[in-house]
């Protein structure tokens, strides 16, 4: 960046950026608020922002009403186990194509991108007929492959694309000085592999998290996660919208402090190879 | 030891034959250098004697063994590479340490080992570094002595300079050459930078195509090139190709004659032209000669402190002892 920017620009685009990052979390930071607020004031027209009477009392009814700490673990559950198994299956796979391309390897990456494109409903009706005749809806072992199954195109590019950075010359460096196919991938393929594998799975685990259409519809109560945990507080009888913001705050807590303290890995996920 | 034999080893990628089956035998404690424009075949071949690729047809005997189905390790041989390829995640220690960890080497001969190459390399004060705080010639030297510490039966260069900037080439170079005769270990050199083969080679492999073109000293190669390619490709700057009647004159399809065998004068000579361009390099000075009617233009070498500039009038008269003439299928005559 070897352009002038004077001061008063610099300030404009301090505010407009300002902005923009406050006009994409308000949702977040007014759920929040609104998870403070008694249901009266939740509605309130015009709103209030700051000045309620601030009350702990959502929590408490969410608390009592629900078994939080079920949800949390179903969803912990489902989010890194899809995650683990996604990454067992990925990282052979994107390995040989990223190491050992064939003439179909971009072919193959291809049609994996491709599943993507399909809207999830498309195939609803025999996923779940499917689980149905199996016995598996609403067990934790069905959406655990299913979420695996659903991300693993993006674990695999992820994967192939951070391999394929690693420059094979430093593989074939190992080899020449005497390292086994062993020692190769501990010393050498793997120490570098670490940070795009890191920020794969962190990725993969908020994406796998925050999944709502398939935890919706093939889980009803002894495998659901923080996603029907939320929803079962939109319920036919009247929304409570203190309480569902409470409800929703507290399924997107551990989420958000694991992104917190993981920036750095995930924008680099984010970019995907592109700045190195 | 150190003495590498090819027989008959030919290199296919799927329909495509990189190097068709060749001969060459390297003996120990030789600096040999393979070289040849982009393509020409100069890396598959090293990187079949290293066994980073698998030759699709004749042997490599490495010390009078079989190594052809060899993997890499053990062919007991060492190589630095173009991008340097260091192990980015380790210090500088742990690089040059690796290859001996590999072996299972006792510690305290690691150290010595990785001490004595530090010191001969001017790396002692960075061992501690990642590769990624080092200058591009650190790096290199760092790629070397991971080399080195392995006592290997031969080193192979694959263009280890071509990264560097032209002043460091240049020490490079040199501290190649030094090390050679210090080690008196074979060494294959890979370039495509034919100064560097000259400088530094006790023989050259020219290539083309997948064949070897010579095999001679560098100077055997610059007095007696065997064909038209080599005659072009060895020297700087290239020696003058000519064609058509001027060639015939001297009863052959082609004639070369290098540009620091031309004689110049500004009264009579044998052909007349016109300076095109002219770059005074205070030792010598490089005309670019056009309007000849022989040539498109004739490369001279002069004395650096002639006084003749673009557009002057010139007389070249070529040394006829140091006419190269080759026939129509390029070879000499």
């Amino acid at each position: 960046m070897a352009r002038k920017t004077t001061t008063g620009q610099r300030a404009l685009i301090t505010v407009a950026a300002w902005g923009i990052g406050l006009l994409i979390s308000f949702p977040i930071i007014w759920t929040i608020l609104t998870s403070f607020k008694t249901e009266a004031q939740a509605i309130a027209s015009p709103p209030v922002w700051f000045n309620f009477d601030w009350t702990l009392q959502n929590y408490i009814d969410v608390n009592t009403r629900s078994d939080y700490l079920r949800y949390f673990w179903n969803s912990v559950v489902i989010a890194v186990g899809s995650t683990l198994l996604g990454l067992a299956v990925a990282i052979p796979a994107a390995w040989s194509m990223a190491f050992q391309p064939t003439k179909n390897t971009k072919n193959v990456l291809m049609w994996m991108l491709s599943t993507k494109m399909m809207p999830a409903v498309g195939v609803l009706v025999p996923v779940y007929l499917g689980l149905r005749s199996m016995g598996l809806l609403d067990t934790r072992i069905a959406l655990v492959t299913i979420m695996m199954l659903m991300n693993l195109p993006i674990i695999v590019w992820m994967l192939f694309t951070y391999f394929r950075e690693i420059p094979g010359e430093i593989l074939e460096a190992a080899r020449m000085d005497g390292a086994s196919l062993r020692n190769e991938i501990i010393y050498v393929l793997t120490p570098m592999a670490v940070p795009g594998i890191a920020s794969t799975l962190l990725l993969n685990v908020i994406l796998a998290w925050n999944e709502a259409f398939w935890t919706l519809n093939l889980t009803t109560t002894n495998a659901a996660p923080l996603t029907a945990f939320i929803a079962s507080f939109s319920s036919p009888q009247g929304l409570f919208y203190a309480k569902l913001s409470a409800a929703s705050t507290m399924a997107i807590a551990p989420i958000l402090i694991l992104g917190w303290f993981s920036q750095k890995q995930l924008v680099r996920g984010l970019t995907f190879g592109a700045v190195k | 030891m150190g003495n590498i034999t090819l027989e008959n080893v030919a290199k296919r990628f799927g329909e495509v034959e990189v190097i068709p089956p060749l001969d060459l035998n390297i003996e120990d404690g030789e600096f040999v250098v393979f070289v040849g424009p982009s393509g020409c075949g100069k890396s598959t071949l090293l990187r079949l004697i290293a066994g980073l690729e698998d030759v699709s047809g004749g042997r490599i005997l490495i010390d009078g063994q079989d190594a052809t189905e060899a993997s890499p390790a053990k062919r007991g041989l060492a190589m630095v590479f173009q991008s340097y390829a260091l192990y980015p995640h380790m210090s500088v220690r742990k690089n040059i340490a690796f290859p001996m960890k590999m072996a299972g080497m006792p510690e305290d001969e690691q150290k010595r080992r990785i001490d004595a190459a530090a010191k001969a390399l001017n790396l002692t004060d960075y061992l501690d570094r990642r590769p990624g705080q080092l200058s591009g010639g650190q790096r290199q030297r760092v790629a070397i002595g991971r080399a080195i510490v392995r006592e290997p039966s031969a080193f192979l260069f694959d263009e280890p300079l071509s990264n560097l900037d032209a002043a460091l080439r240049v020490g490079m170079r040199l501290e190649i050459s030094e090390l050679h005769n210090r080690l008196k270990t074979t060494m294959i050199y890979v370039t495509h930078d034919q100064v560097e083969a000259m400088t530094m080679a006790d023989k050259i492999v020219v290539l083309q195509a997948g064949r070897i073109e010579q095999v001679g000293s560098p100077m055997e190669l610059y007095r007696n090139p065997r064909n038209v390619f080599v005659a072009g490709f060895i020297g700087s700057p290239k020696m003058n190709l000519l064609t058509g009647p001027t060639a015939a004159e001297y009863g052959a399809e082609t004639i070369g004659i290098r540009p620091e065998h031309i004689g110049v004068s500004t009264e009579s000579g044998k052909w007349k032209g016109r300076i095109g361009v002219s770059e005074h390099l205070g030792s010598d000075t490089f005309f670019y000669v056009e309007e000849t009617g022989i040539a498109d233009a004739i490369t001279v070498r002069a004395d650096g402190e002639i006084d003749l500039y673009h557009g002057d009038e010139i007389w070249l008269t070529p040394q006829e002892d140091k006419l190269h003439r080759f026939g129509k299928d390029g070879n000499r005559i």
